[in-house]
């Protein structure tokens, strides 16, 4: 064999290889996500699917019974809420009126939170915050 | 003050237009006196950038409150050192930073090229100074670090409590270094492209600065994980956070090109590659300073909306898509001189080494960006979790552990089949032999990654073992010195090479203890009340009591657990939690220290074997009550009764305090996260430390020249360094 027929061949089977790689890649990062949704998107939903909720805490809701976090999470933009009940580590950043994600699903009205699954932002620049 | 800082920052901007305008004009037109005063110009704006770092250093050190950004980002409680750093956890300070780092390496590298890339340089000038307008443009007419506060606040924010620790202050310059660095390798490689000189001059003038950039990169990749390990109470060094991402994805093709550049300069192969992964490498520098400032993705370290993430994508599309171009037009001058003629070569060893870590960056790119790709293609946004990560992440980091170790053992050019057996054979039979002795004494097989991984960690081991021995052991013969003296006279003599391999043996250190910190590790919540135990792995831990320990900034609450192993007492842990004052008013005068900002601090008990590693969450509930009749009471009350009360209800509390949550870890092998990762940065450094044989060949460069200046030739074609 000629060794260009030989190095064309020998790209053909790297570019297969490569798109079958990147196919394999597109097929399970959608299969293995999880949808964000706010609190409005899913109130009365009764599909026990897994979300990514995400939102502000609201302010005074916040409540500890042992090992159980119980608060609500509203829309960024909107007053509609949902009750969380979560249990596992608190980030240091948590607080009330802070933007929140955590993962679970709605089981009863109530949004049922996987363990370790809370994020918190990280509140590093203050500006926006005091200026609202 | 801020006047002044914003007259030299204006004239720094004007600077580098002249700088851009007199360097492309001394190209186009050969006139060296513009290229030499574009050159200047460098000199000049780093004297400017360093005129605005001290202004604002010097406003933070003294608490000058005139400064939004001092008062916003720093108090007068705040303790000296976190006022030295606290300029980077502010945008427009970190914007700062960027145009600061970028003028000390422009100007380091013209510096050193100042007698040689005459045609290179002035390209490479005008691409560095279009990158230092238009960070000083975004300061100047979008975020300045200099806008004063009337009337002047007597009182600054403080620093968030969260980045109060010293990995944590340290990080970011180390990243933005990284960062900032890379952009000189790809100035110089726009240049050539430009002016089609092609060959590796612009490689060996600017490779060092690519390896320090990848060595400040790695080094804040390493603070930033041991912050999030101490700091952060969740118990890891990494999370694959949009954030540490942005930062790991520009080391990961940092590390392809120093790779691809050796083939290159060995072989003249991988010419259109390396161009194309320098570019790649800056604009993934340029997508991780927008990541952490533009909040487009959900993150931890998210800086809030900002003004300055349009601009950056502007700036990223137009160095990809230039730089893409450039490189198209190019294509006819950058044909390799060879091919690669069999796969035992180092050159395909190389490359396929090179083609895992471009495949790691892209799989990490796509799970980073998932969030906005899924958003486009079905409307909702979904994001992917760390087990998705490692799922791609293990094979590949497995086989590049392998590739890591055959890499050196071939020559480049052809290896026959005997003498790859030849060297291959050690390493194989010591790897199998770990494999097997692995698989049947310890359960390390219930993890297939980890074996394997193992295995190979194995087998590069035994691979750099061989190359050192018989690096030692040829200087031997060649000189008498004794063994360690004739190891040490061999690496000194190949810097490059033996530093390389030190580089090797550290980043597979690092991923063994990776890989036995992530695959064996034990993690318990426990809730215990003060007189009760748990048990963790082989360790049992009892809640010994609660001390309290205010000062000035934080009350501190710390947990003192007693650790015992096979019933002996072996040590005490004291995982502590801190609160710190808010500002908000509504929270009340003695409600406001306990419902601030709070930090962890965990109790950690490190070892050769494994760390103990220990978090404690306090329930706060029972002091609400107190709280809530110190606010009536004390509301008018002055700062010293409010400070008695507020000690008052902690020592309360902490007399008899209710149960609280400990999170418990046992990590095994974690140290070896850090101490290989000091052997990958020491190794690099030892490879990029000036050696005598170099400063002696400067040193023959430079009486040459004065010789040719001193009997009057001009000529110096192309100028080698």
């Amino acid at each position: 064999m000629d060794p260009s027929r030989k190095r064309k061949i020998r790209l053909v089977v790297s570019l297969s290889v490569a798109v079958l790689l990147a196919a394999g890649l597109v097929y399970t990062s959608f299969s293995a996500s999880t949808e964000a949704r706010e609190p409005s998107e899913i109130i009365g939903s009764t599909s026990g699917s897994t979300y990514e909720l995400t939102g502000k805490v609201v302010n005074d809701t916040v409540v500890r019974r042992g090992e159980d976090l119980r608060f609500r999470i509203r829309d960024r933009e909107g007053s509609e809420n949902l009750p969380v009940s979560y249990s596992g580590t608190i980030p240091d950043a948590f607080r009330e009126g802070r933007e929140v994600i955590v993962a679970g699903s709605l089981q009863g009205g109530v949004f049922v939170a996987e363990r370790d699954s809370l994020v918190t932002k990280c509140p590093s620049k203050f500006t926006a915050e005091e200026k609202s | 003050m801020t006047s002044l800082g914003t007259a030299a920052l204006a004239v720094g901007f004007l600077t580098t237009l002249y700088a851009i305008g007199a360097a492309i004009y001394g190209a186009v037109r050969r006139e060296r006196r513009w290229v030499d005063s574009s050159r200047l110009a460098v000199y000049g704006f780093m004297g400017l950038m360093v005129i605005c770092f001290l202004v604002l250093e010097v406003a933070f050190l003294s608490n000058d409150f005139a400064f939004q950004t001092v008062a916003e980002h720093s108090s007068t409680t705040t303790p000296i050192f976190y006022k030295m750093t606290a300029m980077w956890s502010s945008q427009e300070g970190s914007l700062l930073l960027w145009a600061f780092v970028l003028s000390i390496g422009s100007s380091a590298v013209l510096y050193l090229t100042r007698d040689s890339q005459r045609q290179v340089a002035p390209w490479a000038t005008a691409v560095l100074m279009v990158l230092a307008a238009f960070f000083c443009g975004l300061m100047l007419f979008s975020v300045s670090p200099f806008v004063r506060l009337d009337p002047v606040p007597v009182e600054g924010a403080g620093l968030t409590p969260l980045l109060r620790n010293p990995y944590m202050a340290m990080h970011p310059p180390m990243i933005y270094s990284g960062y900032v660095l890379f952009s000189i390798p790809f100035a110089f490689a726009i240049g050539a492209l430009i002016t089609r000189r092609l060959d590796t001059t612009w490689i060996r003038s600017t490779r060092r600065f690519a390896l320090v950039a990848w060595i400040f990169l790695g080094i804040g990749l390493l603070l930033g994980a041991r912050w999030s390990y101490e700091e952060l109470g969740w118990g890891g060094y990494w999370g694959w956070d949009p954030v540490e991402n942005a930062a790991l994805m520009p080391w990961l093709l940092g590390t392809a090109f120093l790779h691809g550049i050796q083939v290159q300069e060995r072989r003249g192969m991988l010419k259109i590659w390396n161009t194309g992964l320098i570019t790649a490498t800056f604009v993934f520098c340029l997508i991780g300073t927008f990541l952490v400032r533009s909040g487009v993705l959900q993150s931890i370290h998210a800086f809030g909306a900002s003004t300055v993430g349009g601009p950056l994508l502007v700036l990223i599309g137009i160095t990809s898509l230039g730089s893409t171009l450039l490189i198209w037009s190019r294509r006819k001058d950058l044909q390799p001189e060879r091919r690669i003629s069999s796969p035992l070569s180092r050159e395909a060893i190389f490359l396929i080494n090179n083609l895992l870590l471009v495949g790691l960056t892209a799989v990490i790119f796509w799970g980073t960006f998932f969030p906005l790709i899924s958003e486009a293609v079905t409307g909702v946004s979904s994001s992917l979790a760390a087990p998705w990560f490692a799922d791609y992440v293990a094979p590949l980091g497995v086989l590049l552990v392998l590739f890591t170790g055959i890499g050196p053992l071939f020559a480049w050019g052809q290896l026959s089949g005997s003498a790859a057996l030849r060297v291959l054979a050690w390493p194989v039979a010591l790897s199998s032999l770990t494999v097997i002795s692995l698989a049947i004494f310890t359960d390390v097989s219930s993890s297939p990654w980890a074996l394997f991984l193992f295995g190979f960690a194995a087998f590069t081991f035994v691979a750099l073992a061989q190359e050192f021995a018989r690096a030692a052991i040829t200087r031997r013969a060649l000189t008498g010195e004794s063994m360690p003296v004739a190891l040490g006279s061999a690496m000194a003599r190949n810097r490059r090479r033996y530093g390389g391999y030190t580089a090797h043996f550290g980043i597979v250190v690092l991923l063994i203890a990776v890989t036995a910190s992530s695959s064996f590790q034990t993690k318990e919540d426990l809730r215990l009340a003060p007189g009760q135990s748990g048990k963790v792995d082989d360790y049992t831990l009892s809640y010994e009591k609660l001390v309290v320990d205010p000062n000035n900034e934080r009350i501190a609450f710390n947990a003192r657990l007693a650790v015992s192993k096979d019933g002996e007492r072996i040590g005490t842990l004291t995982p502590a939690r801190q609160y710190y004052p808010t500002q908000d008013p509504s929270a009340g005068p003695i409600g406001r220290y306990f419902e601030g900002e709070a930090t962890s601090e965990v109790g950690l008990r490190t070892s050769g074997t494994g760390d103990l590693w220990t978090a404690f969450q306090p329930d706060l509930a029972p002091i609400e009550e107190d709280v809530e009749a110190g606010n009536k009471a004390l509301a008018d009350a002055g700062p010293v009764a409010q400070g008695i009360a507020i000690v008052a209800i902690a020592d309360a509390y902490a007399a008899d305090p209710p149960a609280a949550t400990f999170r418990v870890i046992w990590d095994p092998l974690v140290i070896w996260v850090w101490i290989g990762g000091i052997f990958v940065m020491g190794g690099a450094l030892f490879a990029v430390w000036p050696t005598s044989s170099s400063r002696q060949r400067a040193e023959v460069a430079k009486a040459a020249k004065a010789a040719r200046e001193a009997s009057g030739s001009t000529a110096n074609p192309g100028g080698r360094s």
